[in-house]
């Protein structure tokens, strides 16, 4: 089911290497399954070529080296509320103390978790930026389009959203350990 | 038996704190980035760390590598997100005794507490 997911949204793609979608599904899946003990079904991924998204609740991760780009977990607001309590074992709103802390981390480690699977590629990833607020707008911050993995879970749906490059050849990629 | 936690996120600190909690562990600082978790060294030397690598001021490495310089002998435990071989024997060059990746069970971190404590106590 992950690997047919992945085959159909990726035909034609042609910016992003095909193991880094992969990695992010096992990431997402990972990651939920460990923290929240919830199951996250991710449904047909599609691009976004605009340069903003909206959202209510963001979490957003930098990625540089040999792949740059941007992780943003984005979020309604009760989604947000509830993946977070979730995961921090005790009830949170946005105006909790921790409520940033817990989506920040979050995404921390969805990121970091895919990123062990960019094989042949180098690449650090930024401390977490949150931003919470109706309507806000998160600018892509490459020319490159996103990649939107929507993500399914009985906490709530949310989405994923994914922008590398790489200037690193991918022979030489694959020749790398 | 007292336990140092160092890492930028308070969510994950809890979540340590609960998992030393069920293991009978309850004497346990807290710092949020390798600067502060300097400061609360000098005040007294704790028996295990678990140390996040990733933090503003002062990363986990950093910290590592500083008290390695005086202290041969502290177990230290990373708790991280990276996962890389390449980072793991990184850590381990610097002088960390085991290591968790991020994301963990309970039960994983647990399990990598007691290896460690107990390696500790038979190789005295």
């Amino acid at each position: 089911m992950k690997n047919l997911v992945v085959h159909e949204c990726v035909t034609g793609l042609s910016f992003m290497d095909v193991k880094f979608v992969n990695a992010f599904v096992g990431s997402i899946q990972n990651v939920f399954k460990t923290m929240l003990s919830a199951e996250v079904k991710i449904g047909k991924l599609s691009v976004r070529d605009s340069g903003v998204a909206t959202a209510e609740v963001s979490g957003i991760i930098g990625i540089s080296g040999e792949v740059q780009g941007s992780v943003i977990l984005s979020f309604k607001e009760d989604v947000a509320c509830r993946i977070a309590s979730q995961f921090a074992g005790t009830e949170l709103n946005t105006d909790s103390a921790d409520f940033s802390d817990a989506i920040g981390e979050l995404a921390n480690m969805v990121a970091g978790n895919a990123k062990k699977d960019f094989t042949g590629y180098e690449a650090n990833i930024s401390l977490p930026s949150v931003v919470v607020g109706h309507g806000h707008k998160v600018s892509k911050p490459t020319e490159y389009p996103m990649l939107v993995f929507p993500c399914e879970t009985s906490l709530g749906n949310f989405s994923v959203e994914v922008s590398l490059v790489s200037n690193k050849k991918p022979a030489m990629a694959g020749a790398a350990g | 038996m007292k336990i140092l936690i160092v890492d930028d996120s308070r969510t994950i600190r809890n979540i340590q704190k609960k998992t030393l909690n069920s293991l009978g562990h309850n004497d346990i600082d807290e710092a949020s980035d390798g600067l502060e978790a300097l400061t609360v060294l000098s005040q007294g030397r704790p028996d295990l760390m678990l140390v996040d690598w990733n933090m503003p001021n002062m990363d986990g490495i950093t910290l590592i590598k500083k008290v390695r310089e005086t202290d041969k002998s502290l177990p230290i435990i990373m708790v991280t997100t990276e996962a890389e071989k390449s980072r793991v024997v990184e850590a381990i060059k610097a002088g960390v005794n085991n290591y968790v990746v991020k994301p963990f069970t309970a039960e994983s971190l647990s399990e990598k507490i007691n290896q460690t404590l107990a390696k500790l106590a038979s190789a005295t």
